[in-house]
């Protein structure tokens, strides 16, 4: 177990190494430095003043020492400077983070609650048409548009009901229908992979052996399938977190809340590359530590991962 | 007949059941049937045959929407209408399973000692008290031979041999000494000495416990070995219902006879006259998997030669290393040392062209017919493709070449079209053999090419290789687990284990006068002893 977490974790650094390293010759095979691309918008940019400004934010210095110095910030959480108003890059982002992340995460744990409840139902459900329903379920879901259902929802709810208002007010429904309009999006994907899995493990013989020791279907389900389905829909999860984000900017775009997507927004409009290499970067970061998390609990659901020998580890999941 | 006992005493009474799925298939049809207590009973047929139907009925395991008609009594209550729930208080305590598959039939993420105490939780009235679950689940284990029980609690499955997991599982259908206990295949996937130690476990616990057993075999010298009473079923009709000695004895059923022919049937072949033509030649063959830590010697200095127009068998048991010889000898793994020559030709570490140029004359035919062939190409393009492949001909030609070779294969013309889902398993073997000789290969290895099949049509397969070695002087390297098949079509044997060639020989001799121990240890755990014994008494 030590060393599958050392490996685990020896690999989402260099994960996170790699994306640093993308993003920074990626901004460098722009055509050209980030402060030129900012004032070009100014068409009195004066050169001395963009000298001065290059000096400053040390778009000046040689390749490999801007290459490391900004490596060394990274790793103390420095992410450089804003171009657009001056204020750290961590500070701006730290600002609405929270609001980002509430949002977030409460609709993760939503959609993966809407999983599960669409797939127990649809496993356990007796009659066929209902089942079949079910089932249909997670296709809908997905073809759903978020920024859709968001104004659908706004409309019905705050413009013909009155029971919410159009802008963030801090009450419960300006949290709750963003979260719910996410969660739907999200859970999707999730429950689709679920009930696959399921129907995959209910082929397996070891449940005719479970009803033959006299268990119920609810038993079964509860008991055997969902740890033996959670691996495959645990993956599916890890990697929704892509989603997930890019779901954020909609949702808070359509409700106008602050946060994540608004800032990734305004510094695409703004052309502040500071800002988006730091915005990019926390991606990363966000969607490598959330896959290393998928990673440490997955020997938990099956024992076989670890036990089975060090280079195929993920087979069994795959 | 041992059939006719006191009514009182029956566990199943079972009259004028008759079972239609749901697609219109009648899968049992018009079976009557009392087993008394005690009694050990084998049902034998093939896939299809309907054996299958008439265990789930007897544990209400029947899928969705099939109709049963007739009446099936288990200690003198109808079952054919019962509730699920009161299904659920039958299965695991009256009526225990033991499944046909070990490796698939307990749950992959949860220890074994909680599966085994799980039958307490499923009945805790049945059970003792809930303190000595633990105990008795340790005790259980102990009386099915399992070494180490109280520590083997806390492992998962995989940590466990295949012969242990079924252990287990025998240890969960005793569990609550139920009356009767339904035994499907229990150790068709195990290896022969495996299958022995286990049945023996098994009987002997039934024995002691006077358990009810419906033994369910496709394997009829596994069938006589162990019942005091065999059932022939086939199409879902109850064939034949005799004591064992009576079924040699008196059978007049034509199927049963195919049956017993089958199980009876020895070598016929001539030894070929020794010569120097030898087709394959494997000198020292060693190989190692894995590095490191994880090193593992497959094969160690693994010695033989196949003459031209032979067949030469390797024989052994899982893991013993025979399949990595045929893959080594195909060139599909790289050998780690030692030398393997094909048609003289050196095989042992070859890749690109050498490969190509190899598969022309030598060509593998897989276990698995449904899942060696592509399943959305019609038979006639998967036998022409190494045509294809080897640019032989054109399209006319290799048309003529595969109806030649389905003729060849007795695969009937209009099948051509066809897709491999359409046909039988047999049919698809046929399929593959056929593709095997398409490009003119005259070297086939074999590998367990019978063991997915029923038993009678192993013995139609067998007659085809046969004849087909006999026309086309076709060198054959059969790997098989199952004794009895390699004693009918190897000239020579080659006994494997660990990896290594313990002794080898012609039929003759390793199966009359076995030298090496581990050969003895196969032979006497291969089933069919009692069929042996009682061969005399055969009136056919």
């Amino acid at each position: 177990m030590g060393t599958y977490i050392v490996k685990r974790l020896g690999q989402a650094l260099l994960v996170i190494w790699l994306a640093y390293t993308a993003v920074f010759i990626a901004v460098q095979s722009l055509p050209n430095d980030p402060v030129t691309i900012f004032l070009s918008t100014d068409s009195a940019a004066d050169p001395a003043t963009i000298a001065q400004m290059k000096a400053y934010y040390g778009y000046d210095q040689p390749l490999f020492v801007q290459y490391f110095s900004q490596l060394l910030g990274l790793l103390r959480g420095d992410l450089g400077y804003s171009l657009s108003n001056g204020s750290e890059v961590a500070t701006r982002i730290g600002e609405v983070a929270g609001s980002t992340l509430i949002l977030a995460g409460s609709a993760f744990v939503l959609s993966v609650v809407f999983a599960l409840i669409i797939a127990s139902a649809a496993s356990l459900a007796r009659g066929g048409k209902l089942r079949k329903a079910l089932l249909n379920l997670p296709p809908l879901m997905v073809s759903i548009p978020v920024f859709w259902l968001g104004l659908l929802l706004l409309q019905l709810l705050a413009v013909q009901l009155g029971v919410m208002s159009l802008f963030p007010d801090g009450s419960f429904m300006s949290l709750a229908v963003p979260i719910f309009v996410l969660a739907v999006h999200l859970s999707a994907p999730i429950a689709q992979v679920l009930i696959k899995s399921v129907q995959e493990v209910n082929r397996q013989p070891f449940i005719e052996v479970l009803r033959a020791k006299g268990a119920s279907e609810a038993w079964i389900f509860y008991r055997h399938t969902l740890k033996n389905a959670a691996p495959a829909a645990l993956s599916i999860a890890g990697i929704t977190i892509g989603a997930l984000l890019a779901g954020s900017v909609i949702t808070e775009t359509v409700f106008s809340r602050a946060g994540l997507g608004q800032l990734i927004l305004q510094s695409v409009t703004a052309q502040d590359i500071p800002l988006v290499q730091g915005l990019v970067l926390l991606t990363a970061v966000v969607f490598t530590a959330v896959n290393l998390l998928v990673d440490l609990i997955h020997p938990q659901l099956d024992p076989r991962i670890v036990t089975s020998t060090s280079g195929a580890t993920r087979s069994l999941v795959a | 007949m041992n059939a006719t006992s006191n009514a009182s005493s029956a566990v199943i009474r079972i009259e004028d059941l008759t079972v239609q799925y749901a697609q219109g298939t009648v899968a049992a049809d018009s079976i009557n049937l009392e087993i008394p207590a005690g009694q050990i009973v084998a049902i034998v047929g093939e896939s299809g045959s309907g054996k299958s139907t008439l265990t789930k009925t007897l544990i209400g395991l029947l899928p969705q929407g099939t109709e049963v008609q007739g009446s099936v009594r288990f200690g003198g209550t109808e079952v054919t209408n019962l509730s699920l729930s009161d299904w659920r208080a039958i299965r695991g305590a009256g009526i225990g399973l033991v499944p046909q598959d070990p490796g698939a039939s307990l749950d992959p993420v949860k220890t074994i000692g909680s599966q085994i105490i799980e039958v307490f939780r499923l009945h805790p009235s049945r059970s003792v008290p809930k303190a000595q679950w633990r105990s008795k689940a340790i005790e259980l284990m102990q009386s099915v031979g399992i070494d180490r029980a109280e520590s083997r609690l806390d492992q998962f499955p995989h940590e466990l041999s295949g012969g242990l997991k079924q252990r287990v599982l025998i240890a969960i259908a005793f569990a609550l000494n139920p009356q009767l206990l339904i035994a499907d295949e229990p150790t068709s996937a195990l290896d022969v000495t495996v299958q022995r130690t286990v049945l023996e476990v098994f009987v002997s616990l039934a024995r002691k416990k006077g358990t009810t057993v419906l033994f369910v075999t496709h394997d009829l010298a596994v069938a006589t070995d162990i019942a005091d009473r065999v059932l022939v079923m086939n199409s879902g009709r109850l064939l034949e219902d005799r004591s064992v000695p009576a079924l040699v004895a008196q059978s007049t059923e034509p199927y049963t006879k195919a049956l017993l022919d089958q199980a009876y049937a020895h070598q016929d072949r001539q030894q070929p006259s020794t010569s120097d033509d030898i087709a394959i030649t494997v000198e020292g063959l060693g190989k190692v998997f894995g590095k490191g830590r994880n090193e593992h010697q497959v094969l160690s200095d693994v010695s033989f030669e196949v003459q031209r127009g032979t067949t030469f068998s390797l024989v052994g048991e899982s893991g013993s290393g025979k399949s990595t010889t045929a893959k080594i000898i195909m060139g599909m793994h790289p050998a780690t040392e030692g030398s393997v020559l094909v048609n003289g030709r050196e095989v042992a570490n070859i890749s690109g062209k050498q490969r190509y140029d190899l598969w022309r004359d030598a060509q593998l035919v897989y276990q698995n017919p449904d899942s060696a062939l592509d399943p959305r190409q019609s038979i006639g393009s998967i036998i022409a493709e190494p045509m294809v492949n080897y640019r032989l001909g054109d399209s006319a030609r290799r048309a003529q070449r595969v109806a030649q070779l389905m003729d060849q294969v007795n695969l009937p013309e209009q099948l051509v079209g066809r897709r491999p889902g359409e046909l039988s398993g047999g049919q698809r073997q046929r399929v593959a053999i056929a593709r095997a000789l398409a490009s003119g290969a005259k070297i086939l290895v074999l590998d367990e090419a019978l063991s997915a099949l029923d038993v009678l049509t192993q013995e139609q397969i067998l007659e085809l290789l046969d004849q087909l070695q006999r026309e086309e002087q076709l060198t054959y390297l059969f790997i098989s687990h199952d004794l009895h098949v390699v004693e009918r079509i190897s000239h020579r044997v080659g006994v494997m284990c660990r990896g290594q060639i313990v002794e080898s020989g012609t039929v003759d001799e390793i199966y009359s006068n076995p030298q090496h121990e581990y050969t003895r240890t196969l032979l006497a755990a291969n089933p069919g002893k009692v069929l042996r014994e009682l061969a005399d008494s055969r009136t056919a």
